[in-house]
C-alpha cells in the first residue's frame, strides 16, 4: 500500500532533477528495486502509472532492475544468494544471516529529452 | 565503461560540468540509437524521508530524547503497553507520545486521560507514519529534554518497516492472540525491528499459540532481536521493559551533546 508514497517520492525526485537540468519530457524511468525490498513491484507500477500521470513523465517507458538479494552467514562466513528474508543459508542450513545487498530502491537513471 | 548504466564506452561521455554530489551524481550522454540523453540518478527513493528521519535523529539527540517507534498489527496491544509504561514511568521520566492512525483521535486520548502530552497524526488513507510529519508533530508536543518518546505508529506489518521516522529503535509488537509464524509471513517488518515486544501472555493458557516456535521464527529473520514477553493486561513481564526503556533513556541522556545540556 505504500507503494503510492514511493511512487510520489518518485514524481518529487524526477521534478527536483527537471528544475536541476532543465529537460522538459523524461522517455524512461530506469528504477532498481532489490528483491529483498520492501516493494511490491506490480503495485509500484500501477501506483507510478497514476502519480505520474499529467507529469513531465506520464507515459514514460518503466524499466526496472531486481537485483537478488545478497546475505553474509555468520556460521558458516560465506555470502550466498537470499531468496526471502527467513530464508536458511543455502550451504550451511543456518539461519544466522545478514542482508548486504538486494534491498535498495533506487531512482537510477532518467532518459530524458 | 560507465559503472551506472553498463552500457560500454561506445556512447559519447560527458563530464566537463562540475558534479554536484549532494543531490547524487548527474552526468549526461547519448546513447547511440536512443532518444535523448541519459541522466544518472543513483538516488534512494526514499531519500527525502530519510533526510527528514535524520534531522529528527540530530534533533532528539540534542536533546537527550529516547525515541521508539511501536508497530504491529492493529489489535496487538500497542496502546495498552503504551498506557501501562506511562502510569509506571510517568514522574520519573518526562514523557511524550505521538499516536498514527487513519482515524479518530480516540488513541491520543487514551494517552490524555493517562496524563502524558500526546498529539494524533490522521493519515486518511495513508498506511503508515512518515519522517515529516512526526518531525512536526515532534515540534509541536512539549518533549523535555533527557525525556522519552513513544511514537506509535499505524497498525500495519507492512509499510512502517521501510520508513525511518529518526527512532532509536523499532519495537515491534505481536500478541498471542495472533499467529506464532507472523515473524516469517512479515519478514520485513521483523527484520526491521530490533525489540520485540510479545504481549497478552496471560492468555496463553487459553490459545494455542507455541511461543518457542514463534520465538524461533522472530530469531531466524532477526538474529539479534530483544525479546520482552509479557502482558499489559496482568503486568505480568512488564518490570523487564521498564527497566530497558529507563537504561535507554539514561543512555541518551549520557550521550547528549555537553553543549545543549
Amino acid at each position: 500500500m505504500h507503494e503510492m508514497a514511493l511512487a510520489e517520492s518518485i514524481r518529487d525526485l524526477i521534478d527536483a532533477q527537471a528544475a536541476r537540468e532543465g529537460f522538459r519530457r523524461v522517455c524512461t524511468v530506469e528504477l532498481e528495486i532489490g528483491r529483498l525490498a520492501i516493494v511490491d513491484v506490480p503495485a509500484l507500477r500501477f501506483a507510478l502509472d497514476i502519480a505520474l500521470r499529467d507529469t513531465i513523465a506520464g507515459g514514460a517507458e518503466l524499466v526496472i532492475d531486481e537485483p537478488s538479494g545478497q546475505a553474509l552467514c555468520m556460521q558458516c562466513s560465506n555470502s550466498v544468494e537470499l531468496a526471502q528474508r527467513g530464508d536458511a543459508c543455502p550451504d550451511c542450513g543456518g539461519y544466522q544471516l545478514t542482508v548486504t545487498d538486494g534491498d535498495q530502491m533506487r531512482v537510477s537513471g532518467l532518459v530524458v529529452e | 565503461m560507465c559503472m551506472t548504466c553498463g552500457c560500454g564506452t561506445s556512447h559519447p561521455h560527458s563530464h566537463e560540468h562540475a558534479h554536484t554530489h549532494e543531490h547524487g551524481h548527474s552526468h549526461g550522454y547519448t546513447h547511440a540509437g536512443q532518444k535523448g540523453r541519459r541522466l544518472s540518478l543513483e538516488q534512494d527513493i526514499l531519500a527525502e524521508n530519510n533526510r527528514y528521519a535524520a534531522a529528527n535523529r540530530v534533533a532528539w539527540r540534542a536533546q537527550g530524547v529516547f525515541a521508539l517507534n511501536l508497530v504491529s498489527s492493529p489489535g496487538s496491544g500497542k496502546t495498552s503497553v503504551l498506557v501501562r509504561t506511562i502510569e509506571a514511568l510517568r514522574g520519573a521520566v518526562p514523557l511524550a507520545v505521538i499516536e498514527g492512525d487513519q482515524q479518530t483521535d480516540n488513541d491520543a486520548q487514551r494517552i490524555h486521560a493517562a496524563g502524558v502530552p500526546a498529539i494524533q497524526i490522521n493519515t486518511g488513507k495513508g498506511c503508515h507514519l512518515d519522517a515529516h510529519a512526526v518531525g512536526h508533530a515532534a515540534q509541536d508536543l512539549p518533549l523535555s529534554d533527557g525525556g522519552l518518546l513513544l511514537i506509535e505508529n499505524v497498525g500495519n506489518l507492512v509499510c512502517p518497516a521501510a520508513f525511518d521516522l529518526g527512532e532509536a529503535h523499532k519495537v515491534v509488537m505481536l500478541s498471542v492472540t495472533e499467529g506464532e509464524d507472523k515473524p516469517i509471513k512479515y519478514p520485513d517488518m521483523f527484520a526491521a525491528a530490533d525489540v520485540l515486544l510479545l504481549n497478552k501472555i496471560d492468555l496463553l493458557p487459553y490459545v494455542d499459540f507455541d511461543v518457542a516456535q514463534a520465538l524461533t521464527y522472530a530469531h531466524r529473520i532477526n538474529p539479534g532481536v530483544r525479546v520482552f514477553q509479557l502482558s499489559a493486561r496482568s503486568g505480568e513481564g512488564l518490570s523487564a521493559w521498564f527497566d530497558w526503556l529507563r537504561d535507554g533513556v539514561d543512555s541518551a541522556r549520557r550521550e547528549m551533546p555537553q553543549q545543549s545540556r
